[in-house]
């Protein structure tokens, strides 16, 4: 791990920044091809840096190779590539149908780029919050700042040293550094802030925003339920689920994710036999002990595992561990663990738990899963397993959050026709596709017309009839408008 | 009744909680979801407008003198198709739009849900004080939320009369109106909302996104800028001039947003062009314009005071070629035409929202895109007169603002299939017919999996194999997930 030098990063900001503006209005990122160079750029940049980026990953989280296949690089190639293909008509203008009233006139909407955008990117997925919305910035057209995560050294490492490599310094730059570096980037003034993080901080850059009136998409968190319902009394099906599950909440960085399972949601009567069957997906997938764990990743620091530590230090909690709780302070390992009805007031089941601890909520009766989830922030994602047609429909329309996937868990993140984002504490803006495009752009509406015909009764000084005749326009009553001027109607 | 008791208690933040504590039980309870709802808080809007035009007319003459055909037409005409549109095409915007799913994650569905924010909080303007108190409404309406709207104190009649009218023809459990000025707007802004819009100008609308930032309130600033006018010799100068007339002083006698701002023409086109000016003003407004009706009043002694300031500042004063009279008592001043202001006066550096209108006079015309972009603040339209394709062109391209509109001026606004907000300085967000409806909604995406498909290179333990197929599977191409099954791609 390279040493940062911060002052040094600060002292070059300014200078940095005020290149991205010149930059940009030069117009060199405007042009299709110089977008298209970028992505490609990209690409190789993964292509040919795998072994460093898997490096990179493991010594920052300890993510396994599949998993960073899976969740990082797999994503940013398919973004990349996907971006490319369909850059050409991302960039056309929409055409838009005019009423007769205008003719002749034309009407579009143009998407143009916004200008300076300032990336900020989360230390969970230390590649792909940086890289996916860097293609869609790049994709507008935008010189970027990017600033990962110094939580995730490594990888801030490995993006500071590679991107100027590949891409073009002088309109997109990546800066180190710690919140210090952070703080004073948003002193600045940008064209748009991505920011993927948590509330509090969200919050900081929202507030420094506004001294600039600057647009922000926040891509936040939240507690993601996933009720369970009656997929559990069919074996096979049970089966899915439970490994759903799993790989919902172990699987992504051991649940250090914004859309992981946070906690489940359970009747009664099928909660002893969802407990079994994730215990046992739990030693399938990841090993049976603390010592022999595989295929999971570690939690990011000290502070972290402390937080996480302490979350199971209430009496109470502790109590209702029904699998799991060991911890190596050490290697920084948490067990996966699964907590049966802790207490609904303790800090696990109010905080955001982004680790590998799994509470299991016990209903009576499965509906009341809805009022429960409402009790609580929108989420960014609700996780519902069930075949019950009605109580897909009442999730769908009595709860609120980014989105919800029925019966399964995490694929929605690679669904590039799916806008990816929060609604209330979750965040707000969205991205992914053709959405990273959107959010980095501005749809600017042009409105194209003739000097001919002149509608004389668009100018004073008004009389009765000009009233009639615009009233007959506005309410776009044609056949009025005629009756009106060949006098078959009194004004 | 109910309205003078809230005003002579004194609406304070106790007020605003409790207010927002209705609003969002009745949200909660679903009242404002379904489409009936919906539908009759739209149909008695339109009646609200059927029964009452000549009290809005009166109220807007009260306020700030307006012509009666502005008026009825841009106020009232314009917020009746604003909600016949909604009515027409409500149910087409409710329904969920399908997504498209990829291979990788077959067999699955996808769509778009809209679910209404909330409770939102919509704060108007005075210079059309009807129409963009309602016209917002609409769409909030329209998406499902419950409502709270703030019309400007400046506007007191039409504030007035909207409270009245609002709570006899629409549903006050869910849509309010709070009147009041600074404190009540405070009080209003401690509270959390769903969302928040803004239509005014810079300096407070940085105050209401600090306000939103500290509840992560997403917001729509509809602001305003120096729209500038570039007109090119060789076009039909009568026609261009009467468009530019309509947008400036027929619209609130330049007190709008949208409204021309400043022309910028060529040296030698100028003296032309000013002569058209005067003998078109004349034919509309006639010798004495300070008596005409069919210009709007300045609103108060305090933008009148604004505008005379702008206008009599030394360097400026000079340079009027046409009007500058000004009669106090009435708060009217007179179209005046100001030439080759200097680039340092007040007059050029905010936002005129008056009846005055500097020609800056450049060489060559293609010069005027490097002054609308010389001060970096993005103007919320810009217009351009000219035949010449290829100046139409580079204008498209270089010019950012929040519209565009050629060889016309305003028109723009009145047609829903284009997006009105603005960009940088000029705001964020947009709104109008199904930009409405969007604005206030937050679109859910849904994905639906089944149980079938169930790849086990989804789940640890990872093995190369996995790794392979990962790979494959995330590509997308059926021939690199064959090639991967059959071991033949890279680990």
């Amino acid at each position: 791990m390279l040493p940062l030098q911060t002052s040094k990063t600060i002292a070059s900001m300014e200078e940095s920044i005020a290149e991205l503006r010149e930059t940009f209005r030069t117009g060199t990122t405007k042009s299709v091809s110089w977008r298209k160079k970028q992505l490609r750029a990209l690409l190789d940049l993964v292509n040919e840096n795998e072994d460093s980026i898997f490096h990179a990953l493991d010594q920052d989280l300890g993510k396994s190779r599949v998993e960073s296949y899976r969740d990082e690089i797999g994503i940013i190639k398919k973004s990349a590539s996907y971006s490319l293909s369909c850059l050409d008509k991302w960039m056309a203008p929409k055409k838009g149908d005019l009423p007769l009233l205008f003719f002749p006139a034309k009407a579009e909407v143009m998407p143009e780029p916004l200008g300076v955008v300032l990336i900020f990117s989360s230390w969970n997925f230390p590649i792909t919050v940086a890289l996916d919305p860097l293609i869609g910035a790049i994709s507008a057209g935008n010189t970027v700042l990017l600033k990962p995560s110094e939580l995730a050294p490594a990888c801030m490492s490995f993006l500071t040293q590679t991107i100027p490599r590949y891409l073009d310094n002088k309109a997109i730059k990546v800066i180190g550094g710690g919140a210090d570096v952070g703080k004073r980037l948003l002193e600045l003034k940008w064209d748009k802030i991505f920011f993927t993080g948590s509330p509090r901080v969200g919050r900081l850059v929202l507030t420094a925003a506004a001294k600039y009136l600057t647009p922000v998409t926040l891509e936040l968190g939240g507690k993601c339920p996933a009720i369970v319902d009656n997929t559990l009394s069919n074996p096979s099906k049970a089966k899915v689920t439970a490994k759903r599950i799993v790989g919902g909440k172990w699987g992504p960085c051991t649940g250090q994710a914004c859309i992981a399972i946070d906690y489940v949601l359970v009747e009664e009567k099928l909660a002893s036999t969802l407990i079994e069957t994730v215990k046992k997906y739990i030693k399938i997938f990841y090993g049976d002990n603390l010592k022999e764990l595989k295929s999971i990743s570690r939690i990011v620091n000290q502070q972290q595992f402390q937080r996480l530590v302490n979350l199971l230090k209430d009496p109470h909690v502790a109590a209702s561990v029904v699998y799991g709780g060991s911890v190596d302070e050490e290697k920084l390992v948490i067990e996966p663990t699964i907590l049966l009805d802790p207490p609904l007031d303790s800090e696990i089941m109010n905080e955001e738990i982004f680790g590998p601890l799994l509470p299991i909520i016990t209903l009576k009766n499965i509906e009341e899963s809805i009022e429960f989830i409402n009790s609580k922030p929108n989420p960014l994602v609700i996780y519902a397993f069930t075949e019950n047609e009605t109580f897909k429909k009442r999730i769908l329309s009595e709860t609120s959050s980014g989105s919800v996937t029925f019966n399964d868990s995490m694929v929605q993140f690679i669904c590039e026709s799916l806008p990816f984002g929060g609604v209330g504490q979750s965040g707000f803006g969205r991205y992914h596709g053709k959405y990273s495009f959107d959010t980095f752009s501005h749809e600017k509406s042009v409105l194209h017309r003739a000097f001919y015909p002149e509608l004389e009764p668009r100018y004073p000084p008004w009389t009765n009839f000009k009233l009639a005749f615009l009233r007959l326009a506005y309410a776009l009553d044609y056949f009025g408008l005629i009756l009106l001027m060949s006098g078959f109607r009194k004004s | 009744m109910g309205i003078e008791v809230e005003k002579k208690a004194g609406f304070d933040t106790e007020s605003a909680k409790e207010v927002v504590k209705e609003l969002r039980a009745s949200f909660v309870a679903g009242k404002t979801k379904t489409y009936e709802w919906r539908r009759t808080q739209l149909t008695a809007m339109l009646k609200m407008m059927d029964e009452n035009e000549p009290q809005i007319v009166a109220a807007l003459t009260d306020d700030l003198s307006k012509p009666e055909l502005e008026s009825s037409i841009y106020e009232i005409a314009m917020l009746k198709n604003s909600c016949k549109l909604a009515l027409k095409e409500m149910k087409h915007w409710m329904m969920p739009e399908k997504a498209k799913t990829s291979l990788t994650t077959f067999p699955s569905s996808a769509e778009i849900v809209s679910d209404p924010l909330g409770v939102v909080l919509i704060i108007s303007a005075w210079n059309y004080p009807f129409l963009l108190s309602l016209d917002p409404v609409v769409g909030a309406i329209a998406a499902g939320n419950a409502i709270v709207l703030k019309p400007s104190e400046i506007s007191p009649a039409t504030a007035s009369l909207l409270a009245k009218l609002v709570k006899k023809y629409l549903d006050c459990s869910c849509i309010k109106v709070v009147e009041g000025s600074v404190p009540e707007t405070t009080a209003l802004l401690e509270q959390k909302w769903d969302k928040i819009m803004y239509t005014g100008n810079g300096r407070i609308a940085r105050i209401v996104m600090a306000a939103a930032a500290k509840h992560l309130t997403p917001v729509v600033l509809e602001l305003g800028g120096k729209s500038p006018v570039i007109v090119d010799s060789g076009i039909d100068l009568q026609v261009a001039t009467r468009r530019i007339i309509a947008g400036k002083w027929g619209c609130n006698n330049g007190q709008a947003c949208i409204s021309p701002d400043y022309i910028i023409t060529t040296k030698d086109y100028a003296l032309e062009l000013v002569d058209s000016f005067k003998c078109e003003l004349e034919r509309f407004y006639g010798k004495n314009p300070l008596e005409s009706k069919d210009l709007s009043r300045i609103v108060n002694s305090n933008h009148f005071a604004r505008l005379l300031k702008l206008l009599d500042e030394d360097k400026v004063s000079s340079k009027i070629v046409y009007g500058g009279e000004r009669d106090e008592t009435n708060l009217k001043i007179a179209p005046t035409i100001l030439l080759d202001v200097p680039q340092d006066s007040l007059i050029m550096n905010e936002e005129i929202f008056g009846p005055l209108l500097p020609i800056i006079t450049i060489d060559k015309v293609e010069d005027s895109f490097d002054l609308i972009n010389y001060s970096g603040a993005k103007p919320l339209a810009a217009y351009l007169f000219t035949n010449n394709k290829k100046l139409k062109e580079k204008f498209v391209e270089k010019v950012s603002a929040g519209g565009l509109v050629v060889n016309d001026t305003t028109v723009h606004l009145a047609e829903p299939t284009l997006p009105f907000g603005g960009v940088g300085d000029s705001g964020m967000g947009a709104y109008h017919g199904k930009f409405s409806f969007d604005t206030f909604s937050h679109k859910k995406a849904v994905l639906y999996r089944s149980f079938a498909g169930d790849a086990a290179v989804r789940y640890p333990p990872y093995t190369a194999g996995k790794l392979r197929l990962m790979r494959a599977l995330l590509g997308g191409s059926i021939m690199g997930i064959i090639r991967a099954l059959l071991g033949w791609s890279k680990p």
